[in-house]
């Protein structure tokens, strides 16, 4: 069985698996049951400044969409930070760090963008021994309102500032968790690096409205008539999330920094993916708030399996594999050339690859009489739609043609070198090819 | 008390609550969760094959989404425009032979969206609702009048009324329905479906149904053209075949319909009389339904003897699973040659069969089943051919079942064609309607 330590930003846990900043994490309870479930890590729930805590609403902080069997696909929330006193949380974490040492313990703050501020409330979680602190830049809701969470985290100038702070006043690994409510996620994850930040994570939730009621007109979750946009997450939120953290894995600023990636991460197969998208470990709070903390066992027991299968003995190994795979659309190889084959031993004739082909793209899938469907090579374009609305898996697949062969749709030999748009003659802007 | 060991023909074998319970919903309604994960197991296939299965051409896909997207009742408009029967269809479809044969996930999995279920989710949603979804066209003044109250004549009614006619529909009985009132078995239709699946057709108004009206006696040909613009016949198969056998004059020995029918009608299941050991000779639905009725009135041993292999039987596989899940016993290849038995049956002989290819003989070799009860169900013949052309046995019709005799339409099981289910008598009710129509408002 492989091992699964992991060193992130010189804090170990025995895995991966980090419960992210959220209301799995919020009390000493909950904590305790998340690491005798066999948790790597968490990370608290976020901290406010001393004082009166903030309050919650007391109607539906939650919203659902599903898919088929009512699987949820996707969670919103309009919690807000804690809601208990700063001192609790921080005695709280104290014990759990004391009597889980092994495990990694981050503390999650947020506090407003005002220096004393940070200075106040960060030798106070130096004192309750946890390992690093996550600025909590990312929260689209509520908080936002108040100059804080996503508010900061849409200005790279605060997140610089607010990091450099907090690098000069705590000397344990900071990471800056980032909102995705923004257009370029470089930007504010190269201004956390200059602020000192050790690490970024990443995403935060995506602003959102998961449903209206169509009898009473109000966006759910509704608190007495009204909603409020809430912060979206779960698997429908991965693809968004593993293009974000491939984005800041890749881009020279900021290669190389450490990444904690969080969003819809359900499955091993999800962490393994987001780890070779360049992320030290992986985070996860809607798969646990769905099915409890015991998920985590076969997370450990899938990326286990699979890194014994590939060879992989540490996670390192893994982090950040893809990230030279991923590349812009203009360097893609458009000398490659690909045909849809229909196994027709595993079709079961539902047509569902004929109706998308001809209704929706290039009529390159043949229906016969006896529904025997075939792929029309001289149409099809290799679009991959077919694949992707097949209902069995690996029955349609998309076969590469050798080079040297002529593709029937243009005439043309396909060629055995690669060749991009940079280089293409149809591209006003070409360069010859040197 | 009697109990299942009583000997000979006795009622209340079984106490009230194990009857209520043997003779309740054979598939229960879906709950609406239940619905929603049965209905997001369809794949919304091209041109499904299920629709081309469904003698009705349901847009089954398209109904299955509806339901899926929380509007049953306009997926029970669907299931209606095709098939206003489609409640009872929903019941007594042998789903297994049409559209969930072919499914895909049959094909590709051996378990297929369960087509019938849902369409009965969705029609009971419907008409739950106490409304009748259609409206009639403007009146047309022309008169037609359907013979048969079955669902040949009431589908056929229904198209007709809706399109603006006046109909009358007459039928023999004391009660419209036709075999869906007296002749499938009471566990796929309970609580008074039946009659209350005809008050729902009748909604549409410009239907006048008059029973005790029997075509031959009542009723004549001439009559009926000579008073109306246009004529259906959907009169069915009303004779039973005979056995031909020695001693089927016996007292207990019976047509399985008439004992279906007594079913069906009974008030009190308990003061049905059924026999200790019975046997049914016959390979159809109605054998089956006599045989797994019989069991569940409390009759201690049934058989259903038949005198070909299983292949050949017409009950479906599901149907042939039902029955021994029952606890009947199934025995093939052995066909009735003499009743035994002093006034009463007391045993029947059967003769084993074989079958090389040139046509069922017997092999000489008999056996001897212990018998209080005889149910025939070898099947059914027409009554009435009112002065028709017969093909075979039935009534010779063309295509949109028109009759030999001009102005006279017939469908269902007592025309040519079709496969004597209630969907076929449905799609050919109302095809005939649609060239009712059509001839009488002269676009044909």
């Amino acid at each position: 069985m492989a091992d699964l330590t992991t060193n992130f930003l010189g804090i170990k846990s025995p895995n991966p698996f980090w419960l992210a900043s959220a209301p799995p994490t919020d009390k000493e309870y909950n904590v305790r049951r998340a690491f005798e479930a066999g948790w790597g890590g968490v990370v608290w729930k976020t901290l406010g400044s001393e004082g009166p805590p903030v309050v919650n609403v007391n109607g539906p902080r939650y919203g659902a969409i599903y898919g088929a069997d009512r699987r949820l696909l996707g969670l919103n929330n309009i919690e807000l930070i804690t809601d208990r006193p700063l001192e609790v949380n921080l005695e709280e974490i104290t014990r759990v760090k004391a009597d889980y040492p092994d495990r990694a313990m981050i503390v999650s703050i947020m506090v407003p963008c005002e220096e004393q501020a940070w200075k106040d409330i960060l030798p106070r979680v130096a004192a309750t021994g946890a390992d690093g602190i996550e600025l909590n830049f990312g929260c689209p809701h509520g908080m936002s309102e108040r100059g804080m969470g996503a508010a900061v985290g849409q200005v790279p100038e605060y997140i610089e500032m607010v990091t450099r702070w907090c690098k000069q006043y705590y000397d344990k690994p900071v990471i800056v968790k980032l909102t995705p409510n923004i257009t370029d996620v470089r930007k504010p994850a190269a201004a956390a690096m200059r602020g000192g930040a050790d690490a970024v994570s990443l995403i935060n939730t995506i602003n959102s409205i998961t449903s209206v009621n169509l009898d009473t007109m109000s966006p759910e979750p509704s608190i007495d008539g009204k909603g409020s946009h809430g912060g979206y997450c779960g698997p429908a939120v991965k693809p968004i999330a593993m293009s974000m953290v491939s984005e800041i894995a890749r881009n020279p600023e900021t290669h190389g920094l450490p990444i904690s990636g969080i969003g819809g991460v359900t499955t091993w197969r999800d962490a393994a993916e987001f780890i070779s998208l360049g992320c030290g470990n992986v985070q996860v709070c809607t798969a646990a708030m769905t099915y409890g903390f015991k998920i985590v066992q076969e997370m450990i027991s899938g990326l286990s399996q699979w890194m014994d299968e590939k060879g992989y003995t540490s996670v390192e190994e893994v982090v950040g594999r893809a990230v030279p795979n991923v590349t812009d659309w203009q360097y893609l190889n458009l000398n490659y050339v690909a045909k849809a084959k229909i196994n027709q031993d595993d079709c079961i004739k539902c047509g569902r690859c004929y109706a998308a082909c001809e209704d929706t793209s290039h009529q390159a899938i043949a229906m016969s009489e006896d529904r025997t469907f075939t792929v029309i090579d001289e149409e099809c374009v290799a679009c991959n739609l077919c694949v992707d609305v097949c209902p069995v898996e690996n029955c349609i697949t998309m076969e590469a043609m050798e080079p040297g062969q002529v593709d029937p749709r243009t005439g043309k030999v396909v060629e055995k070198e690669y060749a991009n748009w940079t280089t293409h003659p149809n591209n006003p802007g070409a360069v010859a090819a040197e | 008390m009697p109990s299942p060991m009583t000997p000979g023909i006795a009622a209340a074998r079984l106490p009230a609550d194990a009857l209520a319970e043997n003779f309740g919903d054979l598939h229960a309604p879906y709950a609406p969760h239940e619905a929603a994960v049965a209905a997001d197991r369809c794949y919304f296939c091209h041109d499904a094959p299920c629709v081309t299965a469904c003698p009705t051409d349901i847009d089954i896909p398209l109904f299955i989404r509806q339901i899926s997207t929380g509007t049953p009742e306009a997926a029970a408009k669907t299931i209606f425009d095709q098939n206003i029967l489609g409640g009872m269809c929903a019941r007594v479809c042998p789903t297994e032979d049409l559209c969930e044969q072919a499914c895909v996930r049959e094909l590709a999995e051996g378990k297929p969206v369960e087509i019938g279920r849902l369409q009965r989710h969705a029609t009971d949603a419907l008409m739950a609702k106490q409304r009748h979804p259609y409206d009639r066209a403007p009146e047309t003044g022309k008169k037609i009048a359907v013979v048969g109250a079955g669902p040949a004549g009431l589908a056929c009614a229904h198209r007709l009324a809706m399109h603006g006619h006046d109909v009358t529909i007459y039928d023999a009985e004391g009660k419209p329905g036709g075999l869906n009132e007296f002749g499938i078995a009471a566990y796929k239709s309970t609580d008074d479906f039946a009659a209350r699946e005809v008050d729902w057709l009748l909604g549409i108004g410009g239907i006048e149904i008059k029973t005790g009206m029997r075509l031959g006696a009542e009723l004549t040909m001439e009559s009926l053209t000579h008073c109306f613009d246009a004529v259906f016949l959907g009169v069915g198969l009303g004779g039973v075949n005979a056995l031909r056998s020695d001693g089927e004059d016996k007292d207990g020995v019976r047509d399985a319909v008439d004992f279906i029918k007594d079913l069906r009608q009974a008030s009190d299941l308990a003061s049905l009389p059924v026999g200790r050991d019975v046997v049914v000779i016959g390979g159809g639905m109605t054998a089956v339904d006599a045989a797994v009725q019989s069991k569940l009135l409390g009759a201690q041993n049934v058989t259903i003897a038949y005198r070909r292999g299983r292949d050949a039987m017409s009950a479906s596989e599901y149907e042939q699973d039902l029955a021994a899940s029952k606890g009947v016993r199934l025995l093939f290849n052995a066909q009735p040659v003499a009743i035994h038995g002093n006034g009463a049956v007391r045993e029947i002989e059967l003769e084993y069969t074989t079958d090389d290819g040139s046509g069922l003989k017997g092999t000489g070799e008999t056996i001897r089943l212990a018998a209080d009860q005889v149910f025939k169900a070898i099947g059914q013949t027409l009554t009435t051919d009112g002065g028709l052309e017969l093909e075979g046995r039935k009534i010779a019709v063309t295509a949109a079942g028109r009759t030999s005799l001009s102005g006279v339409w017939a469908g269902g099981d007592c025309a040519s064609g079709g496969d004597d289910l209630t969907v076929t008598a449905v799609a050919e009710g109302r095809d005939a309607a649609m060239d009712i129509h059509a001839t009488l408002m002269g676009s044909n």
